[in-house]
């Protein structure tokens, strides 16, 4: 196979590290909704852990698509 | 037409050469003003004036006043008071300025023009590995040998309790690179993404102008990219605030664990 061919199928493989983030952001999102719907009160309270594990979260499709950015553009 | 280059904007180039000055044991070091350089040096003078015109400490405040101390007490409250608690008091001036300097950085980045420092890696390497020198300089000060504490679990059988014990530690060690990942790659990430949207504008465009039958549709295609990149834009101004509150909230935490050893907080 092609390196150039490779390299941009390397780095289509590497996104699908979003998938994971994705679905964990919108686990995330919905259960802090509905958690604050059931008690508004106390929502206000947990908005920093809500903002901390969507940083968390999110980093991991980060991480895959750091990934392939390397893949594509660092040259070896 | 012109390549479309996505990591250009990231290149770091001369603005002002000066001359190396050489270090015993580790050779010549570059000391020219390149334009990420620059940009640190416009975002700590930015800073530096805004304070200045800010701390007139009157009892009524303008709105200069009123906007560094609603930062302030945001930084304080949410974050330092919040996560750590009373002990968290002597870190707020770090966490502040962590927090102000990465803000600042990331919105100059969005400025037309503008250099994003912080879609640098040796930038956020260097933040994230500062953070994590003061965590275990605190923790090894403020506990002693009781720091390795941290990473036994309470609770659970000893067997189970070693295999957790050195799963601990890892996530514990990888902490400077998560944290300098996480904030490299969502500076990258927007502006890659804000830059292959204005491509579109100019690429469809012109295929929209000089085809001709169905190629028209290239210029709707252009128009709805360019109000995609009018939303991108919103979006990033909202991420460079919150990535900085979020490197200052992991900052916290971090100082948390080490801080509040012996008791639960």
């Amino acid at each position: 196979m092609d390196v150039t061919a490779a390299k941009y199928i390397g780095a289509g493989l590497a996104m699908t590290g979003l998938i994971g983030a994705g679905a964990g952001l919108g686990i995330l999102f919905g259960n802090y909704l509905q958690a604050a719907i059931r008690n508004p009160s106390a929502a206000a309270g947990e908005r920093v852990w809500l903002f901390l594990g969507m940083a968390l979260a999110e980093s991991m499709g980060i991480f895959g698509f750091v990934m392939g950015f390397i893949i594509l553009f660092v040259k070896v | 037409m012109a390549a479309i280059e996505p990591m250009e904007q990231f290149l770091v180039h001369k603005v002002v050469d000066l001359p190396p000055i050489p270090i015993p044991g580790l050779g010549a070091l570059d000391m020219s003003i390149t334009n990420s350089v620059l940009f640190m040096l416009i975002a700590a003078g930015l800073i530096s004036v805004f304070f200045l015109a800010a701390s007139r400490r009157a009892v009524v405040p303008g709105r200069m006043q009123a906007l560094a101390e609603m930062l302030y007490g945001m930084v304080d409250g949410a974050l330092t008071g919040a996560i750590i608690g009373d002990r968290g008091r002597p870190f707020l001036p770090f966490v502040f300025t962590l927090f102000l300097l990465i803000a600042t950085l990331n919105v100059l980045g969005l400025a037309p023009g503008g250099f994003t420092v912080t879609s640098q890696l040796a930038v956020t390497a260097a933040l994230a590995v500062m953070t994590f020198s003061i965590v275990l300089a605190v923790g090894f000060a403020r506990n002693g040998l009781g720091f390795f504490k941290l990473f036994w679990p309470s609770g659970v059988h000893w067997g189970m309790g070693v295999f957790l014990m050195i799963i601990e530690f890892i996530s514990f060690s990888v902490r400077p690179l998560t944290l300098a990942m996480r904030l490299f790659g969502n500076m990258l990430g927007g502006h890659v993404v804000t830059y292959m949207f204005a491509s579109f504008v100019i690429g469809l465009g012109l295929f929209g102008l000089h085809g001709a039958g169905i190629e028209k549709l290239g210029l709707v295609g252009s128009g709805v990219s360019f109000a995609m990149i009018v939303a991108l834009l919103a979006l990033e101004f909202v991420v460079a605030f919150l990535q900085a509150f979020v490197f200052a909230a992991l900052t916290c935490v971090y100082l948390n664990e080490v801080v509040n050893l012996d008791h639960g907080h």
